[in-house]
């Protein structure tokens, strides 16, 4: 590869990297607001059986 | 605005940008014509449209802005923070493309005596310091009409930084679009056109996600507080 092919698959790897990084975080952040449903699911339940 | 609609919203922005980014990197690998500046010349298809994202981006954040503090409008502030965080994510793809593009072209990763460049960096900054704002008060009116003037007051710099090179005598950075049009083939302008569309079209779809992501988290806190 030359030095001026690498230069433009850098500069198109770091577009894409931010957007993966980005959607990476948001999965995490999903991740995090599905087990919190499941915690609020679990204390609505022990609420109307308690 | 019920959730079905804004769920369908954030899935058409998703297959938009699902189609547009692709198409936008066959267009400029397999129809764009390689200029004579050679092979290097490909990046301005991604670093010129990311770059107008970005103003599009710290716009539409002002906007929402404005609308909070004009309208009262419940969620605006939310839109308005999501906007400017897109705008800096977007600011920094802008600096460092352009930076390695400037390293090949000229052999310099950034130049101070630049005006365009300082220009928007100053932009990049002042988005920036948004979230220390933010994040320095506690949530509530006050927290929400302070960001929206600050979002307010960063919008001046857009045009500033999209006029500064005409006002630079000597630059380094080219003008690809002058008073008389685009400076480029036909086929490098639709090139532009479709990219430009594409990260148009990405940044739709990456905020109506982030914005859903945020509400749900809202809804879910107030779920927690009174089950608590």
């Amino acid at each position: 590869m030359s030095t001026e092919e690498k230069y433009v698959a850098g500069a198109y790897l770091v577009v894409f990297g931010f957007v993966l990084v980005y959607f990476l975080i948001m999965a995490l952040k999903l991740a995090r607001l599905e087990r919190e449903v499941g915690e609020l699911t679990e204390l609505a339940r022990k609420r109307v059986d308690g | 605005m019920s959730t079905s609609f804004r769920n369908n919203r954030v899935a058409l922005a998703a297959l938009l940008a699902a189609v547009l980014v692709p198409a936008a990197i066959a267009v400029v690998f397999f129809y764009a014509p390689v200029d004579e500046d050679g092979l290097n010349q490909k990046i301005f298809y991604f670093h010129v449209p990311i770059a107008l994202t970005a103003y599009a981006c710290f716009g539409w954040g002002a906007w929402k802005g404005l609308v909070h503090l004009w309208k009262g409008k419940p969620g605006a502030d939310l839109e308005s923070y999501v906007a400017i965080h897109l705008g800096v994510i977007f600011g920094a793809m802008t600096l460092i493309t352009g930076s390695l593009w400037a390293k090949f072209r000229w052999g310099h990763w950034w130049l101070w005596s630049e005006r365009q460049l300082v220009l928007f960096l100053v932009l990049f900054l002042f988005y920036s310091a948004y979230f220390m704002l933010r994040y320095s008060v506690e949530a509530g009116p006050q927290r929400a009409n302070l960001c929206a003037v600050y979002s307010l007051f960063g919008v001046v710099l857009i045009p500033i930084s999209f006029l500064a090179i005409r006002l630079a005598n000597q630059y380094i950075h080219p003008i690809a679009f002058n008073r008389h049009g685009p400076q480029m083939a036909g086929s490098q302008f639709l090139t532009f056109c479709v990219c430009l569309a594409a990260m148009l079209a990405l940044f739709a779809a990456l905020y109506q996600f982030e914005l859903a992501g945020k509400r749900l988290d809202a809804r879910l806190r107030e779920l927690r507080e009174l089950l608590a």
